[in-house]
C-alpha cells in the first residue's frame, strides 16, 4: 500500500487530523481500526483521538494521551473488590465494565452453605487477576487461578493512566528492567493502569513511585529511559 | 428521608490502612501537618456579571461563590431586614459521584451551615438592606458552585462565600414615580459587613483531629466536626457530621484548634479583600 | 429590563462592541482544568464563560438506560444561578432541557459510540456567565473535553451563533444582539469533515440571508476549529519538548 505521509513519528495529532493518504486507485469508503485509533475515509487515514502518532515503515497508529482501560481477554489486571454476592465477587477494574470473579474460581470445592465469601475477599481488598472472558455482550470474567495471581496482601500500589503501561514496560522490557534493577523492588505491571511493587524498604518504594509518576506525566518524551535512569541513580546511587 | 451513603469508588483497603497508620503517627500522605490547610488560591470577580464572585482552590477542590442582588419582599417576621439566601450545588462536573438533579442532603447541609454561620453573628448587617420597610428589600443570593471535589467542600465554600460577599458591589437603585428599579450599569455600594466568618473542618480519628481533610482522607475518616468562628474569636456555628461519636475532650481540642486556625484563615481573607486587584487572575 | 430597542449597528457600520459584522469576540480555550473529570475544558467567547467536563466511558447507571451495541451519550447543559443578569433558579428550565438534547445530538454525529457497548459517556456543560452564544460555546467546550478525555471521534466540532441585527448578518452574537436582533442561528460545525452537526433558527430570514448566514457561520466555525486544534497541540508540546 503506497502511502503519502502527512505526519512524522511522535507528532501530536487530534481527532480528524489526516495522517496519510493512500495513493491507490479505488475508494476505500469508510472503515475504522479502533485498536490503532485511526479511521479511513475516501483514502484518507485520520486520527480518531488526541494523542501522538506512531509512524513506522509499514504501520501508522495513534497513541492516545488519555484513555480509560478497555478490557481484553488474557490481560493481567489488578482489581478492587466492590461487591460481594452469593456466588461471586464484583470487582472494580477501573474500566467501563464491572468485572466478576466466581467463588468457585477462588475457593476449592466451593459450597455457599459452608464458605463465606467475605472471609476470603472483603470489600476494598485487591486481587491480581486475569481476564478469561469478555465480549460486547457481557462483563469481563476474571480468574485468580494461575501463577502469581491471587489476593494482594502487601506492597504498594501505584495508579497510572492505562495508556502508559507500554511505556513502563518499555521496548523489550527495557524500562521495566531499569526500574526493578535500580530499586531492587519486585514489580508486577497490570494492563489496567496499576503497578504493584514489593520493595526492600519504604524509601525505595517512594523512589519507585516517583519514577513511575514521572513516566505517567511525560511518556512521549525522547530519551525518557535515560532521564529515568539518571533520576534513579541520583536518588539511589549508581 | 436520609440514607447511609455509598462509598464510590471503593478505596483499596491497603491504601485506607496506610492513611490511618500515618495519621496515628501524626503524618499525612501529602506531607502536611495534622493541622495544616492545603494551599489556598483565590480569584476574585471571575463572574463579571455577578455582583460579587470568587473562585477558591483548596488543594484540588475548586468552588465558585457567585453573589447576585435582586429586589424582593422581606420575610414577614423580619419586615425591616434584607434577605440572605445561600444555596449550594454539587454539579456532576465536579466528581464521578455527583448526580444531576436537585441538591442532595450533603449539598443542602453545606448551604445551611454557611447560611447559619453568616446569619447568627450578623456578618451582613441585613437591617441596612431594607429599601421600603415591610415591602421591599435587597435579596442577596450566595450560590456556592462546586466544580471540582477533592475534599472539604464546606471550608472552601465558606471562604469563597465570605470573599465574594466582601467584594460585592450592589447595583444602583433608580427610584421614580413608577417604582424602584435596579440599575446594573452602576455597581458601587459594598455590602454592609459587621465581621468576617470562616469555618474550620476537622476529621476525627479517635482523639486525633485532622484539619482540612482531602478527598482520600474523607473517605477513610467517617466523622467530622466543623466549627465556624468570627473575627471576635466567638464560635458562630458548629456541626458534627458523620457516622461515629466524639468525646467531650476531643470536642474541647477541636474548639481550641478551630479558634487558632480560624484566626489564620481570617487573616488570609482580610489580606485578599484588602488588595483584591492582586487576586484577579484566573 | 430595558424595553426600548437599542441601536445595534452604529453609524460607522460597527456593532455595539466595536466589532465588524464578521468578527468573533476574543476567544479563550483551556483544557484539563478539572482534576476529577476524565477530560475538561474552559471556553470563553467574550463575556460568555462555560466549563465542560467528560466522565467516561464508564458504567451506565441505571442499567435501564444501557444500549446493547453502543455507549449512551448523556449531556447536561446547565446554567449557574449567577450566570445571568438576573438571578436564575437552579432548577432545570425547558430551555436547558432542549439545549441539552440539541448538543447531545450534535455530539452523536461525531463520537464513535459503538466502541463501548453498554457504557455511558457523560458530558456536563456548566455556563458560569452568559453573554450570548452559550450553547455554541458549550458545544466547543464539550468537544475539547471529549478530546482531552481520549474519547474516539470523527472530528472536533466548533460552535458559533450567527445573528441578524438591524438588517445586518453578524457573527458570534452577544447577549444584547441576541435579545434585540431579528434572528439568532446557532451553528455547530465539524470543520475537518465539513459537516453541520447543530443548526437552529430563532427569528426570520429570507433564503438569501439564510445562505449568507450559514456561509458566515461556517467560516467563523473554521476559525474557532483552528484555535481548538492549536489549543490541544500546545498543551502537550511543552511536555514533549522538555
Amino acid at each position: 500500500m503506497k502511502l503519502k505521509l502527512y505526519v512524522a513519528d511522535r507528532q501530536i495529532v487530534r481527532p480528524g487530523d489526516t495522517l496519510a493518504v493512500i495513493e491507490e486507485d479505488g475508494n476505500q469508503g469508510f472503515k475504522r481500526i479502533p485498536e490503532k485509533h485511526i479511521y479511513l475515509v475516501d483514502n484518507n487515514i485520520c486520527s480518531d483521538v488526541f494523542g501522538v502518532a506512531s509512524v513506522s515503515e509499514n504501520d501508522i497508529s495513534v497513541i492516545p494521551f488519555n484513555s480509560v482501560y478497555y478490557p481484553r481477554k488474557e490481560d493481567v489486571v489488578i482489581g478492587i473488590i466492590e461487591g460481594i454476592g452469593v456466588t461471586s465477587w464484583e470487582v472494580d477494574i477501573r474500566s467501563p465494565y464491572k468485572a466478576y470473579l466466581n467463588a468457585s474460581d477462588a475457593i476449592e470445592n466451593f459450597n455457599p452453605l459452608y464458605h463465606d465469601l467475605k472471609s476470603y475477599l472483603d470489600i476494598g481488598e485487591m486481587v491480581l487477576a486475569k481476564i478469561v472472558a469478555f465480549d460486547r455482550t457481557r462483563d469481563p470474567l476474571l480468574t485468580i487461578k494461575g501463577k502469581g495471581l491471587g489476593k494482594i496482601i502487601e506492597g504498594i500500589i501505584i495508579e497510572v493512566k492505562p495508556s502508559r503501561i507500554p511505556r513502563i514496560i518499555g521496548k523489550k522490557g527495557s524500562m521495566f528492567n531499569l526500574l526493578t534493577s535500580k530499586t531492587n523492588c519486585e514489580m508486577t505491571v497490570a494492563q489496567n493502569g496499576f503497578v504493584w511493587a514489593k520493595c526492600p524498604d519504604e524509601y525505595r518504594g517512594e523512589v519507585l513511585t516517583q519514577a513511575i509518576k514521572l513516566i505517567d506525566e511525560k511518556p512521549h518524551v525522547r530519551g525518557l529511559t535515560e532521564e529515568i535512569k539518571q533520576f534513579l541513580e541520583k536518588k539511589l546511587g549508581g | 428521608m436520609s440514607i447511609t451513603p455509598q462509598r464510590e469508588p471503593v478505596m483499596p483497603k491497603l491504601r485506607a490502612e496506610n492513611i490511618i497508620k500515618m495519621l496515628k503517627k501524626g503524618e499525612r500522605v501529602d506531607n502536611r501537618g495534622l493541622h495544616d490547610y492545603r494551599s489556598i488560591s483565590v480569584s476574585i470577580g471571575i463572574i463579571g456579571k455577578a455582583e460579587g464572585s470568587a473562585l477558591v482552590k483548596l488543594g484540588g477542590t475548586q468552588v465558585i461563590a457567585g453573589v447576585k442582588a435582586e429586589l424582593g419582599s422581606p420575610y414577614e417576621d423580619r419586615p425591616n431586614e434584607g434577605v440572605l439566601q445561600v444555596h449550594a450545588e454539587f454539579v456532576p462536573l465536579a466528581s464521578p459521584s455527583f448526580e444531576p438533579g436537585p441538591p442532595n442532603e450533603e449539598a443542602i447541609e453545606v448551604a445551611r451551615i454557611i447560611d447559619r454561620s453568616l446569619r447568627e453573628p450578623r456578618a451582613i448587617e441585613l437591617s441596612k438592606l431594607i429599601v421600603q420597610p415591610g415591602r421591599l428589600a435587597w435579596v442577596i443570593y450566595d450560590d456556592v458552585y462546586v466544580i471540582d471535589h477533592d475534599g472539604n467542600i464546606l471550608d472552601a465554600g465558606m471562604i469563597a462565600s465570605m470573599i465574594a460577599l466582601a467584594v460585592t458591589k450592589l447595583p444602583k437603585l433608580d427610584i421614580s414615580s413608577e417604582g424602584v428599579k435596579i440599575n446594573r450599569d452602576v455597581k458601587e455600594t459594598p455590602l454592609p459587613l459587621n465581621t468576617l466568618v470562616t469555618t474550620i473542618t476537622m476529621g476525627v480519628l479517635g482523639d486525633i483531629l485532622v484539619v482540612d481533610p482531602s478527598l482520600e482522607e474523607e473517605s477513610v475518616l467517617d466523622t467530622f466536626i466543623s466549627i465556624s468562628v468570627d473575627e471576635k474569636g466567638r464560635i458562630v456555628g458548629l456541626q458534627k457530621r458523620g457516622l461515629k461519636s466524639i468525646t467531650p475532650k476531643t470536642l474541647d481540642s477541636a474548639v481550641e484548634i478551630a479558634l487558632k486556625k480560624g484566626d489564620q484563615v481570617l487573616s488570609f481573607i482580610r489580606k485578599v479583600i484588602s488588595s483584591p486587584q492582586e487576586y484577579m487572575k484566573w | 429590563m430595558s424595553e426600548s430597542k437599542p441601536r445595534l449597528i452604529r453609524e460607522d457600520g460597527l456593532r455595539v462592541d466595536g466589532r465588524k459584522p464578521e468578527d468573533l469576540r476574543p476567544i479563550r480555550m483551556e483544557i484539563e482544568v478539572l482534576k476529577n473529570a476524565n477530560g475538561s475544558a474552559l471556553v470563553e467567547y467574550g463575556g460568555t464563560k462555560v466549563i465542560a467536563a467528560v466522565y467516561g466511558p464508564r458504567e451506565a447507571t441505571p442499567k435501564a438506560v444501557q444500549l446493547p451495541d453502543r455507549a449512551v451519550l448523556r449531556v447536561r447543559y446547565h446554567m449557574a444561578p449567577f450566570s445571568t443578569s438576573e438571578h436564575k433558579s437552579p432548577a432545570p428550565t425547558r430551555r436547558e432541557i432542549e439545549l441539552s438534547k440539541v448538543i447531545r445530538e450534535a455530539l452523536e454525529a461525531v463520537v464513535f459510540t459503538d466502541q463501548f457497548p453498554r457504557a455511558s459517556i457523560d458530558v456536563f456543560i456548566e455556563v458560569l456567565q452568559a453573554d450570548g452564544g452559550t450553547r455554541t460555546a458549550g458545544l466547543t467546550a464539550a468537544s475539547l473535553a471529549l478530546a482531552d478525555a481520549g474519547i474516539p471521534m470523527r472530528d472536533l466540532v466548533a460552535g458559533v451563533a450567527v445573528g441578524k441585527v438591524d438588517g445586518v448578518i453578524v457573527l458570534d452574537i452577544n447577549e444584547l444582539e441576541d435579545e434585540f436582533g431579528e434572528a439568532d442561528m446557532p451553528l455547530g460545525y465539524a470543520a475537518g469533515v465539513g459537516e453541520i452537526v447543530l443548526l437552529q433558527l430563532n427569528g426570520v430570514l429570507t433564503p438569501e440571508e439564510f445562505k449568507k448566514a450559514v456561509e458566515l457561520g461556517r467560516r467563523g466555525a473554521e476559525r474557532i476549529y483552528a484555535q481548538m486544534k492549536e489549543t490541544l497541540h500546545k498543551k502537550y508540546l511543552a511536555i514533549l519538548e522538555s
